[in-house]
């Protein structure tokens, strides 16, 4: 309500009859406003009574926080036991025991970095630099072998740090790589739009898990023998080209957006094509395809968990495997649940934060 | 079904392409790279798979191992590499890994057509039957028209509709992708038995709520000789690995294992003598260290031991030697003399 509707009420001495504004009101208004949506609201009532309570037993009231398995059993609550008991297994997976900070500071450091990016007012030349810094470290901290730190092989990275280090390369590399096959395809050079639209269908045309495969299984053979290219790699580079050629297809939609105005504004004004497309076109077309490209850059954070098929032990894989062990099998929903949350987490939080920066850029 | 054709064509561009380029090199790019790089199952307690520190634990790990100690005399000279089912094969073929210790089945298909080949076997397994007491089945020929919880993709499926159309049974299948949901399925009553192999169902018992409301049927399905497998065509490797098994299981019938072979190395046994090196030969012959089997002994265990710390009576796993004892105790472990 307004400052001067108040003033009015006040002056008029009326009040809004109880009926309206209440409690009952609202409930009234809302939940029982008919008799379909009133049987509705007691259907879902219901539900959620017979949901709720026992969930809640379950998950906190009958739970077992740090016991062990065998008293787990016994119980009949949720054994969140499971988690910490084998939490830096699950959390870093094959990396040497005593050596677990190292991946630990490389991961609060990745995390830090993203936050600190938040801040548009961040972005000036002095922040290539500090990203540049902080990869090198974090690369050092997770490989050694430098400033006397033992060195770590990569076959022995697992866990939370490679599911990031997967997806924020995997989304790091597609996306510029998509842009420029968008502007490829929409390209007048034959050669050029030929090659992209092949590329973009092709890749879009199989799922990613075949991709993975191949690079997993045929990729090796076409080496020359006992050249092998590492495993992480040869995953992250199917990730960076599947993902990629669907971030085209989304830049391509935007780039179809911008009226022929636009484009016939920047050629008048003399600008060549990289001055015209940097300057006027990609970054209209680049905010209005925020939305659909973070949708796909999500779907990419969740594709990663693909790579189990290829035996590289993302979270979920050091989760499926803690559960494989006779004493902790059994108790799969709460792993799942924990594995869930890490996933919802990071998700959320890159919806979350681009829907800032599409409210920032609207003005 | 489309899969598995898609697979073995996979399989027929594999194997035309590598052919038998590594004759005779495994050992020396073995020793170029310093490490033994062993291909294993990773999901499989007891045979391969990381505890909760990371580190690898399994009779197919400790085989491994074995062979690791057997080139370097250093157990730590190895690199496990976890593989899917459908990965393990292609992976020895490009060169990934020196040697599979994944739970492989030796068939004539793989022998042959695959182009492995398959060392000693360090495991006999077969597949059985897990049913509810209160079901009242003693055999698996009772068992028609029941329910049958499986996994999916396996040897293991195969094997048990064979089973059923050779005996004119009727079974309802009930498949599920992943071992402990498929457990969970059957403790559920979701189906009225559990189809795997032995060594897997002791384990599955055990974690039941109650593992004496369930019998695991006598009768065994299959025969599934695990052993590790190497390329074909390199007979210098495959002797290394056959015989780094063979050592385990030679020790075990001569009496050593890691605590007395110290001792062992001052018997006046000509036999000991030669097993353990103190008396030269076998090492050049493999073109291995004269102490290499005295090193598996010691730094990995002979085969009973490997058996009890991994698949033993103190696990979850709980099962008896049965066709893995000596064969001088009514098993199948038999090795020829070491000279």
């Amino acid at each position: 309500m307004t400052q001067s509707g108040k003033n009015n009420i006040q002056k008029e001495g009326l009040k809004a009859p109880i009926i309206r504004i209440g409690v009952v009101h609202w409930i009234k208004a809302n939940l029982f406003n008919g008799v379909f949506n009133s049987i509705l609201t007691i259907v879902t009532l219901f539900l959620l009574y017979k949901v709720i309570p026992p969930f809640a037993r379950w998950a906190f009231i009958d739970s077992l926080w740090f016991s062990s398995a065998e008293q787990c059993r016994a119980g009949s609550g949720a054994c969140w036991s499971i988690i910490p008991a084998n939490i830096r297994f699950i959390l870093f997976g094959f990396y040497p025991h005593e050596l677990h900070w190292r991946p630990f500071v490389a991961m609060i450091m990745l995390i830090g970095l993203l936050l600190y990016s938040k801040n548009r007012n961040h972005w000036n030349r002095s922040f290539g630099y500090i990203w540049i810094a902080g990869l090198s470290i974090m690369g050092i901290l997770m490989k050694g072998g430098l400033f006397g730190l033992t060195p770590v092989d990569s076959d022995q990275w697992g866990g939370l740090p490679l599911t990031l280090m997967l997806s924020f390369f995997g989304m790091f590399a597609a996306y510029p790589l998509g842009v420029l096959l968008a502007l490829g395809r929409r390209s007048q050079m034959p050669a050029v739009k030929t090659i992209c639209i092949l590329y973009i269908e092709l890749i879009r045309g199989v799922p990613l898990i075949s991709l993975l495969f191949m690079s997993a299984v045929l990729f090796p053979l076409f080496f020359p023998e006992g050249v092998t290219v590492n495993k992480i790699i040869r995953a992250q580079a199917a990730i960076i080209l599947f993902t990629a050629a669907y971030i085209a297809e989304v830049v391509r939609g935007g780039l179809q957006a911008i009226t022929r105005g636009q484009y016939e504004a920047a050629e008048s004004l003399g600008l060549n094509y990289v001055q015209k497309m940097r300057l006027i076109v990609l970054p209209q077309a680049l905010k209005i395809v925020i939305p659909p490209s973070v949708g796909i850059l999500i779907s990419a954070f969740k594709d990663t968990s693909l790579v189990v098929i290829i035996a590289l032990y993302d979270v979920l894989k050091t989760t499926k495997s803690v559960l494989a062990s006779p004493s902790w099998m059994g108790f799969s929903p709460e792993a799942y649940l924990f594995v869930a949350l890490i996933y919802f987490v990071c998700c959320y939080s890159m919806s979350n934060y681009s829907r800032r920066l599409e409210k920032e850029l609207q003005t | 079904m489309k899969l598995s054709k898609l697979w073995l064509l996979v399989m027929a561009v594999v194997v035309a392409l590598s052919g038998a380029a590594f004759a005779g090199q495994t050992l020396d790019n073995v020793k170029a790279k310093g490490f033994v790089q062993v291909g294993v199952n990773g999901e499989l307690f007891g045979f391969g798979k990381p505890d909760e520190k990371g580190v690898w634990r399994g009779l197919d790990v400790d085989t491994g191992r074995a062979i690791a100690v057997a080139v370097f005399g250093d157990a730590n000279k190895i690199k496990f590499i976890p593989l899917t089912a459908v990965q393990r094969f292609t992976a020895l073929q490009s060169g990934e890994i020196d040697v599979l210790c994944r739970n492989a089945t030796q068939t004539l298909g793989r022998d042959t057509e695959l182009g492995l080949d398959f060392a000693q076997v360090n495991y006999y397994d077969g597949q059985g039957f897990l049913v509810p007491k209160k079901l009242k089945i003693k055999r698996a020929k009772k068992l028609d028209g029941a329910t049958v919880c499986v996994l999916p993709g396996t040897t293991t499926e195969l094997n048990v509709a064979d089973y059923f159309r050779l005996h004119k049974m009727k079974m309802k299948p009930v498949v599920i992708e992943n071992t402990a949901e498929l457990a969970k399925a059957f403790f559920a009553g979701r189906c009225d038995v559990l189809t795997s192999d032995a060594s897997q169902l002791a384990g599955t018992r055990a974690v039941a709520p109650k593992p004496d409301d369930y019998i695991i049927l006598p009768d065994i399905i299959s025969k599934e000789p695990l052993a590790p497998a190497v390329r074909h065509g390199d007979n210098q490797w495959k002797d290394i690995v056959t015989y780094a098994v063979l050592a385990m299981i030679e020790a075990e019938e001569l009496g050593i294992n890691s605590k007395n072979v110290d001792e062992q190395l001052k018997s006046a046994n000509p036999i000991v003598q030669r097993f353990l090196g103190v008396s030269p030969g076998n090492g050049k012959a493999l073109g291995l260290d004269e102490k290499w089997a005295y090193n598996i002994v010691k730094q990995v265990g002979n085969y009973g031991e490997i058996f009890e710390r991994n698949v033993g009576k103190n696990t979850p796993l709980k099962l008896q030697r049965g066709l893995n004892a000596l064969w001088k105790n009514g098993g199948l472990m038999y090795s020829p003399p070491f000279k």
